[in-house]
């Protein structure tokens, strides 16, 4: 009811403690495309739905590579986005070259929530209207972060962000348990499954999502933040599809045989009569 | 007492040769200070790019911030144009970084190789505030006035003001350019005080690159 009174800046409270604007750019981060992010101990992976304009025009990036060791995903104001996937790279840079040593994820994520704090408290400001989803590697093993545009972030096991996340999310809840000894294929597949179930029907192809993964492998090498070439990502999404189907047909041969005996049950009842 | 001197010439010699599809570059690796050695086995190399290579001598702890400077400007160079920085990009970023600090200079003698974009081998030599040019060998640092004159006499290079234009790139193979790397600086060895120890060589060519060290007169 009171909304309208004290939303027109950031600056200002609601009778109910609330601040509007920065509500109102988290409205902006679920209008975007979806998002999905996992980590298991070792490997952490994101996953967007690309989406494009028109048909004529090519689709905006929504995953970037902050440095070897990390990357977000972002969903909302892409602008926004890209301009603070520059700052955070350029803290990665600064941090190497002071310390000789890579931004810990946990310090990377803190520096974007700090920034983004500072544009709810300034009236001269707006707040960023992206949600960013941060997964990187560093000495205590894999970490996924969401930073949002109220300056808050959290660390997740598995997480969507955008437009029907919902759909995502109630997928990974059902699954995220275990999740940390999952292997970096068997990531992947949830992460595509997830980015599916935020599709609503429409097929899932390499051209309408994008993979990247980084981690570290058993040996101890790193994998740096990569995105995924698109014929492997088809591969593993027809995969995926092999074997739903192949489950599917063995449930339709259970089922018509156990409809056979049925049908000889009540074959059988008349004669009881 | 005198001013502080935030100089020091930590000795030294870089030489880079281009042939027509690869690239030396070796740096002896004694580090001095006035008369005495600091240590035989410190690396003049930096690898930039991985067609990139850069050798300096002169101050080390300005050599030092010089090549940490470059490596971070390629970093943002990868990230905003998907790819590494070439070599010919790369020398203009130096010559740039050099003269940004024209009064109050990077102590800091460079020679950068590396192959270009066409695959072929280039040399980039340098002054301490970022005039350079492209040539086809150099030698920079306390041993280059030693150095110089056997590899303008072995190589031949065309004189720049010839028409039509030469390449001056060396018809040389690429191990007898090594070869002549590691007679120049067993030359240099003998007569300059700062240059010994052990020669680094990094040849950077189509596959990649490869680095050896070959021992020198430790006197």
């Amino acid at each position: 009811m009171f909304r309208n009174q004290y939303d027109t800046d950031v600056t200002t409270w609601s009778p109910a403690g609330r601040l509007f604007q920065v509500e109102y750019a988290m409205e902006a981060v679920k209008q975007g495309s979806a998002c999905v992010g996992l980590r298991s101990r070792t490997h952490a992976v994101l996953a967007a739905a690309n989406k494009a304009a028109s048909e004529l025009s090519s689709h905006q990036r929504k995953v970037f590579r902050v440095a070897d060791h990390a990357g977000v995903a972002l969903a909302g104001l892409t602008a926004d986005g890209r301009v603070l996937s520059r700052f955070l790279r350029s803290e990665c840079i600064n941090h190497a070259f002071v310390y000789d040593a890579p931004l810990p994820v946990s310090r990377l994520a803190l520096r974007l929530a700090d920034k983004a704090q500072v544009c709810t408290q300034r009236s001269w400001k707006r707040p960023y209207g992206v949600g960013l989803l941060v997964a990187g590697l560093d000495v205590s093993g894999a970490h996924l972060y969401y930073n949002c545009p109220s300056g808050n972030y959290f660390e997740y096991q598995a997480f969507a962000i955008g437009s029907r996340s919902q759909a995502a999310k109630t997928f990974l809840e059902r699954r995220f348990e275990g999740y940390n000894d999952y292997t970096p294929d068997q990531l992947i597949k949830d992460a595509l499954s997830a980015i599916k179930e935020t599709l609503q029907g429409e097929k899932l192809t390499s051209s309408n999502c994008t993979v990247a993964i980084v981690g570290r492998k058993d040996d101890g090498t790193v994998e740096p933040f990569e995105s995924i070439d698109g014929n492997r990502i088809q591969e593993i999404i027809d995969s995926m599809e092999a074997a739903e189907e192949a489950p599917a047909a063995a449930a339709a041969a259970a089922e018509s045989s156990s409809m056979q005996e049925e049908d000889k049950g009540t074959d059988a009842a008349p004669m009881d009569i | 007492m005198g001013r502080f001197d935030p100089y020091e010439n930590n000795g030294g010699t870089c030489v880079a040769i281009a042939g027509t599809d690869y690239c030396v570059v070796a740096a002896d690796t004694r580090l001095s200070v006035g008369y005495s050695i600091l240590t035989r086995d410190h690396s003049k190399i930096a690898h930039l790019a991985d067609k990139c290579v850069l050798a300096s001598s002169g101050f080390q702890g300005d050599v030092k911030a010089l090549q940490k400077n470059l490596s971070a400007k390629e970093l943002v160079y990868e990230h905003n144009h998907n790819k590494k920085m070439s070599c010919p990009a790369m020398a203009q970023l130096l010559s740039n970084t050099l003269y940004y600090k024209r009064f109050f200079p990077y102590y800091a003698f460079n020679v950068l190789g590396g192959l270009d974009s066409q695959g072929k081998g280039c040399v980039f030599t340098y002054d301490a505030v970022g005039s350079y040019e492209r040539t086809g060998y150099s030698a920079q640092g306390t041993g280059a006035a030693l150095m110089m004159p056997v590899l303008d006499n072995q190589l031949k290079s065309p004189s720049p003001l010839l028409l039509p234009a030469r390449d001056a790139v060396t018809p040389l193979s690429e191990s007898d350019a090594v070869d002549l790397v590691k007679d120049v600086f067993a030359s240099a060895t003998e007569r300059d005080i700062y240059t010994g120890d052990k020669v680094e060589i990094v040849v950077i060519n189509r596959s990649g690159s490869h680095r050896e060290c070959i021992e020198l007169r430790k006197d």
